[in-house]
């Protein structure tokens, strides 16, 4: 099903443009007058940021949520046809999703920058250009339907993130949190490399040519494939192993996370909030959509310990963040526990649960993302930019806004009920107590603890007598304003009325759990009170849906 | 080259690509003779540029020849000489990849840059430090005999790997290593190191080539021939020589194959690449990582192929004790090269472990020996050659300097136009002469801030041997391993996949040491300022400044040419895997 227009490659392909223009303009401006040049250099690069969400916007009604499950808008060429790769695209309606989250956090985080580098505006160019690039991959990597793109983009997308962590970041070791980041997510990756390959050999040739079929990458062939033909187990679960291990770095996932707290301490807070928004969703999204149908037996073998290293991290997660005296390494470790949640909610393998951990990536990205730009901002606030909560205090009356708008996103962080995040939580435990319910309980002391983390703060920075020094502090100005609104007001609109996004979660989920049927997992009978109550969810048990036949064998 | 050209005997037409090189190589000779020393070197370089270029043409011509690649009645390939050269479209690829990057080579060679001077020695015969040598420094003396030595290296790594015949073979190995051995003396600065690089590559080059000879002999011994196909014929047969003199068999064959791993410099024999490497004049160190390595790997799959499909035939057992030596190599040799070259400080020798880091990813994909393995083999000599080229021209441009009361040559003075261009330099008024290649990784700390094209670029070929997606080196790495997951049968079995593992695991901790050359470059001041931990920038030669001269134009247009064939191989590779995949087939 290939539409007229490609809305899609024009999503990836647009934000290339943009990062050529920021710096095509910046070069031809640079000897001019500084002003003149740095307003230039943001202008172009917003009103790009601004035109892909226009073009999200078109894509969205060219999407048929009512179908969300199947990928839609789908194209498919011919690249590497030697060694089975194809430049596939389609989007199902957690993808879509994702991409939405990247392309609207994009123009936040150029806006955000304005100020940032100092005004140097040849730092400033190189850096906008590095975002549009990055959301290019970001976009590219979500709506990849072959496992060979996909890995090419899940690998290439970390050169522009280190050079922002490292040529931009902030404080003496950025460099080491860089290479740090670089090190351990290409090491994962290229364990990856070894069962991508792995996973291609497994592939029959085809006796008719002598080689393997031109798209014997393409993500739902060999999903179809292996569903008919399982591999050996041994096989499988090393392949698994493989995958998995990359997506747990990406995810991150205790306990290899240890990059994620560097990395955010020392980036600039622009990059922070879609490294951890969005990028490191990718690891999950990669479970969700390549270990679990690819590797459905394997993923069976190993949830158990996955389960468990998930309840691990978001305890573990929560506690550290508690004990943090950096505040952006803070929210780093609350995104840790987060990201605990998600893949609670994807290994325990009901629909209920990984539609929640679907829509958890896409809320988690929206308060994570207000959490790191609204800390950005209060840093550069600081007369010395310090980052250690112990340096603030009492500023409830001197940024009354910044501290409105820090304390719902931390509400948000903490999933009160009315804001978004509260109705993933609640379908992640839900749905995870009808499978283990132990792992539930446990994962609900995270809840408890995250309000710990997030009050805490807030009250070390916020409230008490004002510090010295820091009493004459400017409450947010228009330009962060408008940074910050459109996060706070999704936040609300989906807290309250959330069937928008659940419709598109809801099918996906379904999809998953159909792949997974092979494996002898059933969804669990639906007994828990809450989906009675809630009609939404019960409408979205009645219809069964499963990968469509078309989808399965396209060539 | 036409059909006068044609004796009965031999067919002239299809040694026309070896015969133009070598034919310019001795015209080059002639001309250092006969031509006025003011145009001999413009002479020199346009023949040597043209005859690579024709060459390279020849090639393409002959492998569209209709007897070249077969038909469904003929086989392809043809035999010239009785099979001393071996013409079919395996040999030509490699030919093909060797000219192409000798062309490019040649250009980084041809170079003066911005300093008015080439890399190498006035006159190379001078003793290191004596009047002599000064005096032929002032007088501005320049060695043109390195265009012709060039020309008859290429015209050896022509020959090794279309060859059929285990003398020729050997004749050839000596073609490309002499001339190598002397180019490798003629740096112009460090002259001793050079000279003593050289001399090691000849030392060990010699013991290495006696190996070789040695091994031909045996193989003699038991197969009564050095044609190949009467080797695989003897080997072949059951109940033949390998079941009345198993030993000769076992130890001729890895006599033979050690001489081609030491040209590859695949570990253990690879402790002459380091010193040579950081010795030799950069842009011969360049031309000869790419090239050679290219030649030996295509006269190595030919011999392998020859001896392994012979032992499969008669005795699987001996073929899996060569072949355990054969892994034990691969393993040595990535572990060797990534280790080690983790530990360099000089970018050169960083490049020298990569390179050996290189072979061993190479060998990990022949190992998997299908038509997988070969398709891989020739793609990644290729993308390898064009990266390592252009890694090696961009060191070609970045300089060490000095102020000039310290005694410089005369000839310098053309360098004081390129000190302007370094606002770093804040002696403003005293000249700075430039001098050589500044090789120590600290002296490249903030490159990217000065020169953000030129480090960009080195960046592009870093990431492309580290094997980052969307680079060619990415490409040329997952069909290598991809060849040694499939296996022989190409459907996973055997166990050569755990080679692929190792290599996957090396290529981690290859990518640390890249990744450290563009935090260097990038993230790191220069050495002296004031950035914070900026813990490399210690063991700087002090007082000594960094410049980058500007190239003449050759090695812009050789580096451009290289950057953009590793990012067209990393994003559009399938039209050369299509032509990489007509490259399996194979005489004999």
């Amino acid at each position: 099903m290939t539409t007229s227009v490609p809305w899609l490659s024009l999503l990836v392909a647009w934000p290339l443009v943009g990062a050529a223009a920021v710096w095509l303009t910046a070069a031809a401006r640079t000897r001019g007058v500084g002003a003149g040049a740095l307003r230039a250099v943001r202008g172009v690069a917003l009103a790009a940021a601004l035109v892909e969400v226009a073009l999200l916007v078109a894509t969205f009604t060219a999407f048929d949520t009512s179908a969300a499950g199947t990928h839609q808008l789908t194209e498919t060429y011919p690249w590497i046809p030697q060694i089975g790769a194809s430049y596939a695209v389609g989007a199902d309606g957690v993808a879509l999703a994702l991409v939405a989250l990247s392309v609207v956090l994009v123009p936040l985080v150029v806006l955000a920058a304005w100020k940032e580098q100092d005004g140097d505006v040849r730092r400033l160019r190189h850096y906008l250009a590095l975002v549009l690039l990055l959301e290019a991959f970001m976009v590219a990597v979500f709506v990849a339907r072959d496992v060979f793109l996909f890995y090419v983009l899940f690998e290439a997308m970390l050169v522009p993130v280190y050079f922002m962590i490292g040529g931009f970041g902030v404080g003496a070791r950025r460099r080491y949190a860089a290479v740090k980041f670089l090190l351990f997510s290409l090491a994962g990756g290229l364990i990856m490399l070894a069962a991508v390959i792995a996973l291609y050999v497994q592939v029959p040739i085809d006796p008719a040519t002598g080689a393997r079929p031109e798209d014997a990458f393409l993500t739902s062939n060999l999903v179809g494939y292996f569903a008919e033909n399982p591999m050996p187990v041994t096989t499988e679960r090393l392949l698994f192993l493989g995958f998995f291990l990359a997506f747990a770095i990406k995810a991150p996932l205790f306990p290899v996370h240890t990059w994620l707290p560097d990395a955010a301490q020392h980036a600039p807070a622009g990059t922070s909030t879609l490294l951890v928004g969005v990028l490191d969703k990718v690891g999950t999204f990669g479970m969700l959509t390549l270990c679990l149908p690819l590797f459905p037996h394997a993923s069976t073998w190993a949830a158990p310990v996955v389960v468990v290293l998930a309840v691990v991290s978001i305890l573990y997660g929560a506690l550290m963040a508690i004990g943090q005296s950096d505040l952006m390494r803070l929210i780093a470790y609350t995104s840790v526990s987060h990201f605990g949640f998600i893949v609670l909610g994807i290994f325990a393998f009901t629909s209920l649960s990984v539609s929640g951990s679907s829509l958890y990536m896409v809320n988690h990205g929206i308060s994570t993302g207000a959490l790191f730009l609204l800390a950005g901002f209060l840093i550069a606030r600081h007369p010395e930019r310090s980052q250690r909560i112990a340096d603030y205090g009492g500023l409830q009356k001197v940024v009354p806004v910044l501290a409105g708008t820090f304390l719902v996103a931390g509400l948000s962080a903490l999933s009160l009920p009315g804001l978004s995040t509260f109705v993933s939580e609640i379908m992640v435990l839900v749905g995870t107590f009808a499978r283990s319910p132990w792992a539930a309980l446990v994962a609900v002391l995270g809840v408890v603890l995250a309000a710990l983390y997030v009050l805490l703060t807030y009250q070390r920075i916020f409230t008490g007598g004002t510090r010295e020094g820091l009493d004459e502090l400017p409450d947010l100005g228009a330009r962060e304003k408008w940074v910050v609104a459109p996060l706070v007001v999704v936040l609300l609109v989906l807290g309250l009325y959330p069937a928008p996004a659940l419709d598109l979660v809801r099918e996906p989920a379904e999809v998953t759990l159909s792949d997974l049927a092979v494996a002898g997992v059933e969804d669990p009978p639906r007994s828990d009170p809450f989906a009675d109550a809630d009609g939404t969810l019960v409408e979205g048990q009645a219809s069964h849906v499963t990968r469509s036949t078309d989808e399965g064998s396209e060539s | 080259m036409n059909d006068s050209f044609v004796a009965p005997a031999v067919d002239w037409l299809y040694l026309a690509p070896i015969l133009v090189v070598l034919g310019a190589g001795v015209v080059g000779v002639l001309i250092e003779a006969f031509v006025p020393a003011r145009v001999r070197r413009t002479v020199q370089v346009v023949l040597a540029l043209l005859a690579t270029a024709a060459a390279f043409a020849l090639v393409v011509v002959l492998w569209r020849d209709p007897a070249v690649q077969g038909s469904d009645v003929a086989p392809y390939g043809v035999r010239v000489l009785g099979g001393s050269m071996v013409i079919d479209p395996f040999g030509l690829a490699v030919q093909g990849i060797v000219v192409l990057l000798a062309f490019l080579a040649i250009l980084v060679i041809a170079d003066r840059t911005s300093t008015g001077q080439d890399a190498f020695a006035p006159s190379a015969a001078a003793v290191p430090g004596s009047p002599y040598e000064d005096l032929t420094r002032r007088k501005g003396l320049e060695q043109t005999e390195v265009y012709p030595l060039v020309l008859f290296a290429v015209g050896g790594m022509m020959i090794f790997p279309a060859t059929g015949n285990l003398l020729v073979m050997f004749v050839a190995l000596e073609v490309l290593s002499l001339p190598l051995y002397v180019l490798s003396a003629m740096a112009r600065r460090r002259r001793l190191l050079s000279q003593e690089a050289s001399f090691k590559y000849f030392l060990l080059g010699a013991f290495a080539s006696a190996l070789f000879v040695f091994g031909v002999a045996l193989v003699y011994g038991f197969a009564g021939s050095v044609d190949l196909v009467e080797v695989y014929r003897s080997l072949a047969t059951p109940g033949g020589p390998l079941a009345s003199m198993p030993g000769l068999v076992v130890v001729g064959a890895l006599l033979v194959l050690a001489g081609l791993l030491f040209k590859i410099g695949a570990a253990p024999f690879h402790a002459w690449t380091p010193d040579v490497y950081q010795g030799a004049p950069t842009p011969i160190t360049g031309f000869m990582a790419a090239c050679t390595k290219a030649a030996a790997f295509g006269a190595l799959l030919r011999v392998l192929y020859v001896v392994s499909l012979g032992l499969a035939q008669s005795s699987p057992a001996t073929r899996e004790d060569l072949f355990v030596a054969l892994w034990v190599v691969t393993l040595l040799t990535m572990v060797v090269g990534t280790v080690v070259g983790a530990v360099q400080t000089d970018v050169k020798r960083l490049l020298a472990y990569s390179s050996i880091a290189h072979a061993g990813f190479i060998l990990v994909g022949v190992v998997g020996f299908s038509q997988l393995s070969l398709r891989a083999t020739v793609f990644y000599l290729l993308v390898y050659g064009l990266a390592t080229v252009g890694a090696f021209a961009v060191v070609t441009l970045v300089r060490e300097t000095a102020p000039v009361r310290e005694r410089v040559p005369a000839t310098v003075g053309a360098g004081e136009a390129g000190a302007p261009d370094n606002p770093s330099d804040d002696s403003g008024e005293q000249p700075v002469a430039v001098l050589g290649e500044a090789t120590h990784l600290a002296q490249w700390a903030g490159l990217g801030r000065r020169s953000p094209w030129l480090a960009g670029t080195f960046s592009l070929f870093l990431l492309s041997m580290a094997g980052i997606p969307l680079t060619a080196g990415f490409v040329a790495k997952f069909t290598a391993f991809g060849a040694a997951i499939a296996g022989p049968d190409g459907q996973g079995g055997g166990s050569t996949w755990v080679l692929a593992v190792v290599g996957v695991l090396a290529s981690a901790v290859a990518v640390f040491f890249y990744v450290r050359i563009i935090v260097l470059m990038f993230f790191t001041a220069p050495a002296g300022g004031a950035d914070e931990g900026s813990g490399e920038g210690a063991g700087a030669s002090e007082g000594a400044g960094v410049t980058v001269v500007r190239s003449a134009g050759p090695t812009t247009v050789a580096i451009a040419v290289c950057a953009l064939g590793v990012l067209l191989l990393g994003v559009f590779p399938s039209p050369v895997l299509d032509l990489a995949a007509e490259a399996v087939k194979f005489v004999p």
